[in-house]
């Protein structure tokens, strides 16, 4: 290349997001038009769906197609599962968590906000605040995701009218009080024509507010935990016995939350030990602290007994530490939570064998009435308390998504079937 | 650096490598006996990288291995020789020409392109060894089928992927059992595009088959469905009698099999200029290169379902 230019660095590093709403909302079209208008699509790929929006009889681009996946998909006009795209605006890099919106919506939609850090809510300006509208909010509420924003869309099928945007709004916040969700943001767009997405377009004057990709741009990326506590749990011990590293003994995991120096004074949960860290590398370099987020090696002072499911925090941070568990939990799996059986928790680094001791209420996500339940069917929340074989280290999830979290796992098949936010 | 939305956020390679190095972790922590797929391809290579990040002072506690359909690049197999030296970790190698000499891969020409039967070698090899789990550098933003794969993805015993009953993969809490016979085919650069491995690269120094950068190659100009395609004129993929063979400046984008990899028009020499092309690129890493995805729209997700990569 002749013309050879250093790129722009990009220095605020990644968001998750996730867009919540049916084909009909025009979430196909959103994404679309957010992969189109910050150039992530590329020229095959357009032609490709250029050829097939034109064998369709379509005029226009159909760029819903965009998202469009499987062959088992295209011919059934349906989607299967969440997909996650990616594009850059040059700033900052974005994952996409597509879930489609059909019967298994509600285990898509969990699995898609577990990783996310704002939510896009689709309302169709026409249909107004649905019923599907309080659960697709109520799911992101409940995965702990910090930031949403309610688009209205097809607002260019309502003649772009303030009023209804102002309705939509104030029905929204209606509801939305009960749930407790913090400050939600709205914005008019319309997704066909890409007015508010990247452009601002010629017909929504009256709204001053940033458009969807300003929001996206501006939106800080770490999670809403207020929580800054030490978490780091234990995935793998590192001991080489090599002539070189005679006496190496490595801690390998991840900062979920918190920050750690050389130095720092730690415990290792649920043991209850107490040490200070001797030192922080990667790849056999040493560095003096590491953030939340990174992946390290701790050397610690003394010689404990740690392994895998450990977890080190800070002796004044202590997490709860129980054998007990009550958590909300969504139901992913095809057969029922049978109250009878043993299942395997997964917390952390650390696997239990589990025992239902109760299910207090089942949760009706279209009336958010609670009802008593015996089993859990696939979709189906509830509020369980769970008796543990051995102790796990825990903190609410509402306080820390990593240390709140758990799936349930089946050990007739291996699959997981349940997901838990520890209350 | 300019100032971040906040000084506790990673960049974003520093955050993808974390990711992919707590996915290492996992398999090791998990996992009975793993091996990671390294085919002295661009992604493999970072894949390694990440293992030393994951593992070192320690070795690895997984080998190496490759799937030679015996229709690599010299350049590569030289590259994957030299690294996997360097990195002092066993490689292991199983070859589609050991199959073929089995019995259990029968070509339907002496032409044909033996790239989709390396599924049948590599489930040869994961059987022999007995692997519970094949670590690979295949990412969701290469093709669509591999947008809607897990990170963690479970094969049954034929090595089939059936996207409509995946496990569900929540926060980082990942489910890598399989019972005897089974394995998990795990994605640790899953969220990582061309670009982000093109920057890793850079950042890392890390040494490539030449053929990735700009040289010298004959080939010809071939009309197909999509337009016009580069194809590299080599002693398993003639010339046809009609076409004229021209030596211009290429690179490679993919590095697979030769019957089914071709270059790009490019002078890019230095993995820089490679990072300045890719990010104006107009046109998908697959769809430029790989010969083998464009013959229907599910390609891809067809190989996949017959225990391919």
């Amino acid at each position: 290349m002749s013309a050879f230019e250093r790129l722009p660095e990009i220095d605020n590093g990644l968001l998750r997001f996730l867009t919540c709403g049916s084909v009909d909302d025009g979430k196909s079209t959103l994404i679309g038009r957010l992969l189109f208008d910050s150039k992530a699509i590329l020229a095959d790929t357009l032609s490709a769906i250029t050829r097939t929006s034109q064998r369709r009889g379509m005029e226009a681009v159909d760029l819903s197609l965009l998202t469009d996946g499987l062959q088992a998909e295209r011919e059934q006009g349906i989607t299967i599962d969440v997909a996650y795209r990616y594009f850059t605006s040059g700033k900052r890099k974005y994952i996409v968590a597509d879930a489609p919106g059909h019967e298994q919506y509600t285990r898509n939609m969990v699995t898609a906000a577990s990783t996310a850090s704002l939510a896009i809510i689709l309302i169709d300006a026409r249909r107004g605040v649905l019923t599907q509208t309080r659960r697709h909010s109520y799911i992101a509420h409940l995965l702990g995701i910090p930031h949403i924003v309610v688009a209205v869309n097809k607002m260019d099928l309502v003649s772009h009218s303030q009023e209804r945007f102002e309705e939509i709004k104030s029905d929204y916040l209606g509801f939305t009080g009960q749930l407790g969700i913090a400050n939600p943001r709205f914005i008019p767009i319309s997704a066909l024509n890409g007015d508010m997405i990247v452009e601002r377009g010629a017909d929504l004057g009256w709204y001053a507010g940033q458009t969807l990709f300003e929001m996206l741009e501006s939106t800080p990326s770490e999670h809403g935990e207020s929580d800054q506590k030490l978490r780091f749990p234990v995935q793998y011990v590192c001991r080489p016995q090599s002539e070189e590293h005679h006496d190496f003994r490595g801690y390998m995991g991840r900062l979920e939350s918190g920050e750690i120096a050389v130095g720092d004074a730690v415990m290792i949960v649920p043991a209850g030990h107490r040490t200070r860290v001797k030192d922080i590398q990667i790849m056999g370099r040493s560095q003096p602290r590491a953030i939340a987020e990174q992946s390290v090696t701790l050397l610690l002072e003394d010689d404990i007994d740690i392994s895998r499911g450990d977890m080190i925090v800070k002796p004044e941070e202590a997490p709860l530490i129980s054998r007990e568990i009550e958590a909300t939990v969504c139901w992913l799996g095809d057969s029922p939570l049978d109250p009878r059986r043993k299942y395997l928790l997964r917390h952390t680094t650390r696997e239990t064998q589990a025992r239902v001791a109760g299910i207090s209420h089942r949760l009706d996500l279209n009336t958010l009435e609670r009802y008593a339940a015996e089993q859990l069917h696939c979709n189906d929340i509830a509020r369980v308390k769970f008796r543990l074989a051995q102790s796990v280290c825990v903190d609410a999830y509402a306080e820390n998504r990593a240390t709140g979290a758990f799936i349930i796992i089946d050990e007739a098949n291996n699959n997981t079937v349940g997901a838990g936010m520890i209350l | 650096m300019k100032a971040a939305v906040s000084q506790h956020t990673l960049s974003h390679l520093d955050w993808l490598e974390a990711e992919a190095i707590h996915i290492l972790r996992e398999v090791a922590g998990q996992c009975a006996n793993p091996v990671l797929l390294f085919s002295g391809g661009k992604d493999s290579i970072c894949l390694l990288r990440l293992a030393e990040k994951a593992f070192r002072p320690g070795k690895f506690p997984f080998p190496l291995m490759h799937i030679d359909t015996g229709h690599n690049y010299a350049e590569v197999i030289a590259a994957r020789d030299r690294i996997a030296h360097a990195i002092g970790e066993r490689l292991i190698v199983r070859s589609v020409e050991d199959s073929m000499a089995r019995g259990t891969v029968v070509l339907k020409s002496a032409n044909e392109s033996r790239n989709k039967h390396q599924s049948v070698t590599l489930l040869e090899a994961i059987a022999e060894f007995e692997f519970d789990a094949c670590i690979g550098g295949a990412r969701r933003d290469e093709e669509k089928a591999r947008a809607k794969e897990r990170i963690f993805s479970f094969r049954d015993e034929f090595g089939q992927w059936d996207p409509k009953n995946q496990r569900p993969e929540l926060w980082d809490l990942y489910n890598a059992r399989s019972m005897k016979g089974e394995n998990i085919r795990v994605f640790p650069i899953s969220n990582w595009t061309e670009l982000d491995v093109w920057q890793y690269i850079e950042r890392e120094q890390l040494d490539l088959p030449a053929i990735y950068f700009a040289h010298t190659r004959p080939v010809v100009r071939r009309k197909d469905l999509h337009g016009e395609s580069i194809v590299p004129v080599t002693k398993l993929t003639p010339a046809r009698a009609n076409e004229t063979v021209e030596e211009i400046s290429v690179r490679y984008r993919t590095v697979g099999d030769i019957t089914c990899t071709a270059p790009v028009e490019s002078t890019a020499d230095s993995v820089a200029m490679i990072i300045a092309e890719t990010a104006l690129c107009c046109v998908t890493e697959r769809g430029a290169t790989r010969l083998d995805d464009q013959a229907s729209e599910a390609a891809m997700e067809q190989r996949k379902k017959a225990g391919y990569f």
